[in-house]
């Protein structure tokens, strides 16, 4: 890999290598936060927060924690700075608390942080970690706004809570449209990948973090299957 | 009336708040490993195995350790690291005593600890649980409500590797091939399962 400048560590995540677009990680809260733009912001925020806290840290103690036992302590790392965010949102923002529920806590097992963890922090020096972290987060962020204004736009009609449609498509804030609406993005973002002459993700297993662990079997037989299918 | 309001909580489980259709988690391996039907299956039974084991211990551990000494916010650490550690215990057994079985479910158990579906379950059944009404859930309604959660990720899976099946041969869109039309077919499997809303509640009126 070439040499990134600092600035080219934070830019990446945004639109390059955005997490939930191109890389196709943290599906679970981009399907479920975002049917109003709020959430969609809420939900950004906190992860952001937990993303650039623990791969500062991680990236800290990369050369103490052993290779063996790196992924149960980057867990346990991340839901420390998870319950850490917890507790504040709950303190300062129950409305935001309220309606990410589940999903909160759920920050935990967020394939990108993990990602992030494992294939950026846990090889990178402190400054860099932080970026990295942080452009992921402002990726992260950007594709669940830009979900939330579309499904809050089509399914209740306004944006931001202010009404602007005079109609409202009730599916696309349930779980279909959800689907519905990602995909669409997703082949949008293809698309405008192909243009630029890169190569389109197939499977979710590329950019999955446990990929190194079952490389050896599952994984490595889906990626076969998938450069199969791609010529 | 409390074997009625079990049979509710599992259909409930599977059919109206299917956790991957209706609540959005353990997206990741719907995804991932829905292409074949064995695979499918595979999975699907290992995340059962799971998420009912993971149930059974984070659900004494919650209500009888950190809630009388006041430590509920520990619950995220606590619940992930339970998960993490029982999951590597069940490799550990299933590779020592049953290695058939480790044969063909044990591929899927280093993905289970990151599913977010175990960890959903095990957090969410807790909020169903409040000791000033009828409709608390028991430690039985806990587990009835885990395996229920871990049928209707079968169910789902399964669909949706026909599904997949199907698409195989279709003819789509090139932009569309790949993970945007299955997104577009999960979106249509989801709205199958709307269909449902209400179903348990009429069928099995609580109280």
């Amino acid at each position: 890999m070439a040499k990134r400048s600092l600035f080219q560590e934070f830019s990446k995540g945004i639109i390059k290598e955005n997490p939930v677009l191109c890389l196709v990680l943290g599906t679970c809260p981009t399907l479920a936060v975002t049917t109003s733009a709020f959430n969609a912001i809420g939900m950004g925020v906190a992860a952001t927060a937990v993303l650039v806290c623990s791969n500062a840290v991680i990236s800290l103690l990369r050369k103490v924690i052993p290779d063996k036992v790196r992924i149960p302590a980057y867990i346990t790392i991340i839901a420390g700075f998870v319950s850490v965010v917890q507790m504040l949102v709950k303190a300062f923002a129950p409305a935001i608390n309220a309606s990410l529920g589940i999903f909160l806590p759920l920050i935990v097992v967020n394939c990108i942080i993990l990602g992030r963890a494992e294939m950026f922090a846990g090889k990178n020096p402190v400054l860099p970690s932080i970026l990295d972290g942080l452009g992921m987060g402002v990726g992260f962020t950007a594709a669940l706004l830009c979900m939330g204004i579309i499904r809050e736009l089509l399914g209740s009609g306004s944006v931001f809570g202010v009404q602007v449609l005079p109609f409202q498509i009730l599916i696309f804030i349930l779980p279909p449209g959800g689907f519905f609406v990602f995909g669409m993005l997703i082949m949008l973002a293809n698309k405008l990948n192909t243009r630029a002459g890169k190569k389109v993700k197939t499977t979710p297993c590329d950019g999955c973090p446990m990929a190194k662990n079952c490389a050896d079997k599952k994984c490595a037989d889906m990626k076969k299957e998938a450069t199969v299918n791609a010529d | 009336m409390l074997i009625k309001s079990l049979v509710a909580v599992f259909l409930a489980a599977i059919l109206t708040e299917n956790y991957v259709l209706s609540k959005f988690l353990g997206i990741c391996p719907f995804l991932g490993v829905s292409k074949k039907l064995n695979t499918a299956v595979g999975m699907s039974v290992a995340v059962t195995f799971v998420m009912v084991l993971a149930t059974a211990v984070t659900f004494p551990i919650y209500t009888y350790l950190l809630v009388p000494m006041g430590m509920e916010y520990l619950q995220t650490v606590l619940f992930i690291l339970v998960i993490a550690g029982l999951v590597q215990l069940v490799e550990i057994v299933l590779r020592k005593y049953i290695p058939s079985l480790y044969n063909s479910l044990g591929i899927y158990l280093p993905l289970i600890t990151t599913n977010c579906a175990v960890l959903g379950v095990t957090m969410l059944v807790l909020q169903k649980v409040d000791s000033t009404t009828a409709y608390t859930y028991t430690y039985g309604h806990a587990l009835v409500n885990a395996f229920g959660a871990g049928i209707g990720f079968l169910v789902a899976m399964v669909m949706f590797a026909g599904v997949r099946g199907r698409l195989e041969s279709a003819d789509i869109p090139k932009s569309l091939k790949g993970l945007p039309i299955t997104l577009v077919a999960a979106a249509l499997v989801s709205l199958s399962f709307l269909g449902f809303a209400g179903f348990v509640d009429k069928l099995i009126p609580l109280g």
